[in-house]
């Protein structure tokens, strides 16, 4: 795929795939609305800015790989396979429908361009380790990107895995946290405190690199910084907002499960549509 | 194969996973190896000292190294995982479940000390609820291999074969009863024995305990027949149908809970296609306890006089 470092262009596809994500929830009438915002612009950084990927798989060799261990936020990862062409955009319009391409959750064996299958929170950075520790013993240059949330971090797997990638010194591997502060019942600090979380990458071997989640030059700089990283993992703690962009959805736990009713969508299509 | 032939020398099956491992890495540069800090315990430690570079010892977390193989997998490699039974499937059951066998993941899980006769340890480390955890699993194909000959040529086919596996090996030596180098068929239980009046189903180490029951049995005058049945899922229901059909009383023998294990397995197939009584043996008293492996069998009533009072009973209960 031919990628691009003009942010306004990436800050434009990212505006455009908020409306997809929002679409697709509204038609599914379920789904995860705030953590799909939350991570849209690193995705849209990822997909169209650095991993070097391909829908015709013509880069397998050395081709990034990326697993969404919060799989809930699969609306994002879909609107932005739609986008680069796995599979033809109308699937969108039949998420979490029977017998559908695209599951509630990322399912591997039916979308292209989904690695591994998440939903189970907590696993995905244990599989990117495999997929990285494979890419080494193979010698294949791609990197394994993986996006966590800052509640997933509660589960004792993320931390067996953060062992893991430092121990095998997976520079390979590119984690990035959502800190997006919410999770399901509420604030990630009043539910089960997870901070410090730069310090307790850290303290796991791990490079940990801070910025906003929403500044594309800043997470496209982090992304080369992480690449840069030698003889251990990175991780991009990336300070987000849930909800970010539709301004009722911005900063409420009550719209991680929820997708827009219909006077909602016109309301966030009227602040995402371009004046 | 005749049971009166056989030989009571014992050999150990984690020690024949061990060797076949070996074997198997030094042709096959595709298969990596994961354990959880018991590899001198699995004998993966073989394939380590000699492939150290496709060995990962994940240390004390099965619930990472599950995950970890899976990405293994999905990047094309054929990842080998061994911990204790109870680890592999108890603590790490929802990995299991999402990491492998929902995307139908090349993972196969190799896992000893399943059962009672893990001994010693005690009941914290006696798996005796596995093969239901595993069984019920989709996509999942479940193996209890009989003796260390079968062990080798159950994990030789599950090298060549696509898809997520299960194998339970053992702590414990269990008597020989195949030769070397014959070959495994997944899915397909054998006669060891036949008979007219029961049929005793039995996996594990309990298939030598069926074919001394059978002896016992007809010494009593009544002929069983004895099927080893490895393959516990997908569980070979021709067979178990026709034996339904031609002797009319079922006997199951496991080392494991009764519930939802080998048993259930059988009983699940006669009571929808074939009704016939199936009684089953194996654990019956919740968790086990410390002692010697044949000492805990005896004390739990998974022996060849289990068996017998099983058949007797099997039998007079034929519709
Ligand atoms: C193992 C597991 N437990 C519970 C859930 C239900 N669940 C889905 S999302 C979520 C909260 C996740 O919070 P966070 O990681 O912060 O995600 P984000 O706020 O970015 O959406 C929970 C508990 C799950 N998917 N997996």
């Amino acid at each position: 795929m031919k990628l691009t470092n003009d942010v306004e262009e990436l800050n434009k596809i990212a505006r455009e795939l908020r409306i997809d994500i929002l679409t697709m929830l509204n038609k599914a009438v379920s789904g995860h609305s705030g953590g799909s915002l939350s991570a849209i612009d690193i995705l849209t950084a990822l997909y169209f800015g650095r991993m070097k990927h391909d829908p015709a798989m013509s880069v397998e060799e050395d081709r990034d790989k990326f697993v969404l261990s919060k799989g809930h936020g699969a609306p994002a990862l879909y609107a932005v396979l739609a986008k680069c062409a796995y599979f033809e955009r109308s699937q969108l319009n039949s998420l979490r429908k029977l017998n559908a391409m695209l599951s509630g959750h990322p399912f591997s064996p039916s979308t292209p361009g989904v690695e591994v299958s998440t939903g189970s929170l907590g696993q995905g950075l244990s599989m990117a380790n495999g997929m990285a520790l494979a890419n080494k013993l193979d010698g294949k240059k791609g990197h394994v990107f993986c996006m966590m949330g800052d509640g997933e971090n509660q589960e004792g797997q993320v931390w067996e895995a953060a062992m893991t990638s430092a121990h095998y010194g997976l520079d390979n591997v590119v984690a990035i946290l959502d800190h997006n502060g919410l999770q399901i019942d509420g604030a990630v600090s009043d539910i089960m405190g997870v901070e410090p979380l730069d310090k307790k990458w850290a303290a796991f071997g791990w490079e940990v690199i801070e910025i906003d989640g929403h500044d594309m030059a800043a997470i496209l700089d982090a992304i080369d910084r992480a690449l840069a990283v030698k003889g251990k993992p990175a991780l991009i703690l990336a300070h987000t907002v849930k909800g970010k962009g539709v301004s009722f959805m911005e900063n409420k736990a009550e719209y991680h499960g929820v997708p827009p009713s219909d006077d909602e969508l016109k309301i966030a299509l009227e602040e995402l549509l371009p004046a | 194969m005749n049971g009166v032939t056989r030989s009571v020398e014992k050999k150990s099956l984690r020690d024949a996973y061990g060797a076949t491992l070996l074997e198997l890495g030094d042709s096959n540069k595709n298969i990596v190896v994961l354990d959880a800090d018991l590899s001198s315990s699995t004998r993966t430690s073989k394939f380590a000292k000699k492939h150290a570079d496709r060995f990962f010892n994940m240390g004390v977390a099965e619930q990472d190294m599950i995950s970890t193989a899976a990405g293994f997998a999905a990047a094309g490699k054929i990842p080998f995982v061994s911990t204790f039974a109870i680890f592999a499937t108890g603590r790490a059951w929802d990995q299991v479940r999402q990491s492998v066998c929902l995307s139908g993941m090349n993972v196969k899980i190799v896992a000893s000390h399943g059962g009672i006769t893990v001994g010693e340890d005690g009941p914290t480390h006696q798996a005796l609820e596995d093969i239901t955890l595993m069984r019920v699993l989709p996509n999942l194909t479940v193996i209890v291999p009989a003796d260390a000959h079968e062990t080798s040529a159950v994990i030789k086919k599950v090298a060549e074969t696509d898809g997520p596996f299960y194998v339970r090996t053992s702590r414990d030596k269990f008597p020989v009863l195949f030769d070397e180098g014959q070959p495994f068929e997944i899915g397909k239980g054998t006669v060891m024995r036949d008979g007219s009046d029961v049929t005793i189903i039995a996996c594990g180490v309990m298939v030598s305990k069926a074919l001394t029951a059978a002896e016992i049995l007809l010494a009593d005058g009544i002929s069983a027949v004895v099927i080893n049945m490895p393959t516990i899922k997908p569980i070979d229901e021709d067979l178990i149908l026709k034996m339904a059909e031609t002797t009319g009383a079922i006997v199951t023998a496991e080392e494991h809970s009764v519930i939802g294990g080998l048993g259930g397995a059988v009983a699940e197939v006669v009571s929808e296609k074939r009704p016939c009584p199936v009684v089953k043996v194996g654990m019956k008293s919740g968790f086990g306890k410390s002692g010697k492996p044949e000492e805990l069998l005896n004390a739990y009533n998974m022996n060849s006089a289990a068996i017998v009072e099983a058949s007797l009973r099997a039998v007079s209960m034929k519709l």
